[in-house]
């Protein structure tokens, strides 16, 4: 009796965020799903269209441009904060004094949301009031930087932000990471008469291999689920230059009146989440079995 | 025991909150964005009202310029099967809930105060659905002006300009004299504004065919490609840190002698009375040249939701007839910059732009002039307005050059119906 009551009692009280979830992520992700496939205006309707809304989706210019700048903002964030991060995380890792108030000077950024970074830098680069304006009354008259306000360089702007934002964050996985290394291959490798750049890039940093992958997931959805970000930074603009998919599917949803375009877009970006979280999911599981 | 407890006090508050709001019978909840100072202060007149009628009044206010928070708010609220009773709304908005046979009938209170007979047509298009009232206009915005700089306008020769060729004109001599010339702020609406205006300045059948019956010959013809060649020449006029800039930022550089003009609704004109300026003294009001005579216009209306509970119908008629009250109408407007729905209110609480306003709207009436604004939901459903506002401001930003936007506009249309 007992025992049987211990069995149950984890089950008992997972059930009910356990049924939260089922009902309120994955009820609702199914009903996008069917609603994508409706011809859902302003309120959702249960008129089946079949693929209709994806047609549409691809055909539309601004989903184009929202793609693109997707795969723009995406590499680039990727790339530039997994390499910054790890600068960082070397550098800081060389023994160095004060470590322990330099670290959270770079993690902080973390702390702040994307709302708060996107005003900061949107006034930062602004060139009636910001970097450029200051570099104009400290003299420096040629001095120009509107990328901001450029369609062609918004979006690198939009990047600038999100690298300040999470690099310090990937910096301190990188050092958690570097902290694990055990000291006796350093050593060994010393004792070699390998140099301390060789060090790193051929032991060291391949071992890195993990926070790589875990870096690459965390910075990849936030990605892809960027939103206030650009909201902040650039409302999308100039024009709909620095659209992405997150902007895009509220527009359609609750401002165009296109709900099933909406809810089609919200499914492209679930399936490029998952494209990304699923092959992750079943490496940690995978080695999970090894160990 | 005690979490028991808790759940037993949570339900019975939940009961409590649910009998407070049957109790109050009688009441209307209004759903609204007019939550800055003046707006407010124009709201409380309706509020007073209200309250000396036994009507209880209950604030929803869902901030954010044009009301897309405000509809969102909403959709959520009737998908929740829990609508206000009342909701400010605008244009195509209004009859998408009509066409959802959400809304209320209010043809009783329309036929006893004869709203029929003072209410323009081209408003009744958005306030009646299917012949029956489903919404109490408040106001008319037109958004058709251009709010020049007294003193600007005087370097530049002092002429109001009044056709395409002056307007060029007054803006190159601006241009030399060191001052940015049009005042604009990028954002896809304001955009849009302008675009309005060049379109109903290539004549009232242009603006008719084109923004509100769709036609792809007029969409894509060589009128079309002309205003986005006059878009582009606009476009030169502006300052190159316009984007993003907010309307309101726009008006203050014309306030203070940054900027020569800007093109713009009639809200503007309140950041010129808050800045101490007077109509005709420090700045001009005058219709975007060439428009004169007709009038693209945006209308805030109350609509009333369906409801089952007799005495809230009679609270939502009460209100229904309060906003139509021809003092209020001029009371609220005079505070909010706009013009009164009804065209028998007296003009002589306006100053000298609200009298040219009313005096340009009732004549665009009587003439068949007056058009629902394509950049303000009054021409066409929200999905074909935001497509037009793709094309406008990919093309306002240099993206496209005339004939590609003209063939952009018509094929982005075609997408949107």
């Amino acid at each position: 009796m007992r025992e049987s009551f211990q069995n149950w009692l984890p089950r008992l009280v997972l059930a009910p965020s356990f049924l939260l979830i089922l009902v309120f992520v994955y009820g609702f992700i199914a009903y996008t799903g069917y609603l994508s496939m409706t011809n859902s205006k302003m309120l959702p309707s249960y008129d089946w269209v079949g693929l209709a809304n994806y047609e549409k989706l691809f055909r539309l210019r601004h989903w184009n441009t929202a793609m693109k700048n997707l795969a723009i903002f995406g590499a680039l964030y990727i790339i530039v904060s997994s390499l910054l991060g790890l600068l960082l995380a070397i550098l800081l890792d060389q023994k160095i004094r004060a470590e322990g108030v330099i670290r959270p000077i770079y993690l902080y950024p973390m702390a702040l949301s994307f709302i708060v970074t996107g005003t900061a830098w949107k006034w930062f680069l602004d060139p009636g009031i910001g970097l450029e304006n200051v570099m104009h009354q400290w003299g420096w008259e040629s001095f120009s930087f509107t990328w901001i306000k450029d369609r062609n360089m918004a979006i690198y702007t939009v990047v600038i932000a999100a690298v300040w934002q999470s690099s310090g964050f990937v910096m301190a996985m990188f050092l958690a990471g570097l902290r694990g290394v055990d000291n006796e291959i350093i050593k060994a490798a010393q004792i070699d008469g390998a140099t301390g750049f060789r060090i790193y890039r051929k032991i060291i940093i391949p071992m890195m291999r993990p926070v790589f992958l875990s870096a690459f997931v965390v910075l990849a959805h936030l990605a892809i689920k960027a939103y206030d970000l650009v909201v902040a930074l650039t409302g999308g603009g100039p024009g709909r230059a620095t659209e992405l998919p997150a902007t895009f599917m509220y527009s359609y949803t609750f401002t165009r009146n296109q709900m099933g375009v909406g809810a089609a877009s919200a499914i492209i970006m679930l399936m490029m989440i998952f494209s990304i979280i699923v092959p992750y999911i079943y490496s940690e599981l995978k080695s999970g079995e090894n160990r | 025991m005690s979490i028991n407890c808790k759940f037993k006090m949570t339900a019975s508050a939940i009961v409590l909150a649910a009998s407070a709001g049957m109790a109050s019978a009688g009441s209307v909840e209004v759903l609204h964005w007019w939550t800055s100072g003046g707006e407010a202060a124009a709201l409380n007149v309706l509020k007073d009202d209200l309250a000396s009628k036994g009507v209880d009044w209950q604030d929803m206010p869902v901030a954010g310029g044009g009301g897309e928070a405000a509809m969102t708010a909403l959709r959520a609220r009737v998908t929740a099967g829990n609508a206000p009773t009342a909701v400010q709304m605008l244009g195509f908005d209004i009859r998408d809930w009509a066409a959802e046979g959400a809304l209320a009938n209010l043809d009783d209170v329309a036929s006893e105060e004869g709203w029929d007979a003072v209410v323009p047509e081209a408003l009744k298009a958005f306030s009646k659905y299917d012949g029956h009232w489903v919404a109490a206009p408040v106001n008319v915005h037109s958004t058709n002006w251009v709010w020049i700089s007294k003193k600007a306008l005087d370097d530049a020769g002092g002429a109001v300009p009044t056709n395409w060729d002056e307007l060029v004109a007054v803006l190159d001599k601006m241009k030399e004299n060191g001052i940015t010339p049009l005042a604009h702020g990028g954002q896809a609406w304001q955009d849009a504004t302008i675009f309005d205006a060049v379109v109903l300045s290539m004549g009232n059948d242009f603006y008719k065919a084109s923004m509100i019956d769709l036609d792809e010959d007029a969409l894509g013809g060589d009128q079309m490609v002309e205003v986005f060649n006059r878009m582009a020449k606009l476009r030169s006029y502006v300052d190159d840190n316009f984007s993003g800039r907010d309307w309101n930022l726009a008006s203050a550089m014309v306030i203070n002698g940054e900027a020569g003009m800007q093109m713009m609704g009639d809200w503007a004109k309140g950041e010129f009375l808050k800045a101490d300026q007077v109509p005709g003294e420090d700045f001009v009001c005058i219709r975007f040249p060439g428009t004169q005579g007709s009038v693209t216009f945006n209308s805030d209306q109350f609509a009333m939701f369906k409801v089952n509970d007799p005495a809230a119908q009679e609270a939502q008629k009460l209100m229904a007839s309060a906003v139509m009250n021809p003092t209020f109408q001029s009371a609220f407007n005079v505070v909010k910059g706009s013009v009164p729905a009804r065209t028998d209110v007296p003009d002589t609480d306006f100053d000298a732009c609200g009298k040219k306003g009313m005096k340009d709207l009732a004549e665009a009436n009587a003439s068949g002039s007056l058009f629902g604004s394509m950049a303000h939901g009054h021409a066409v459903p929200a999905s074909i307005k935001n497509a037009m506002y793709d094309v406008v401001t990919a093309h306002f930003n240099g993206e496209y050059d005339a004939q590609t936007a003209a063939a952009e506009l018509v094929a982005a249309v075609a997408d949107a119906k």
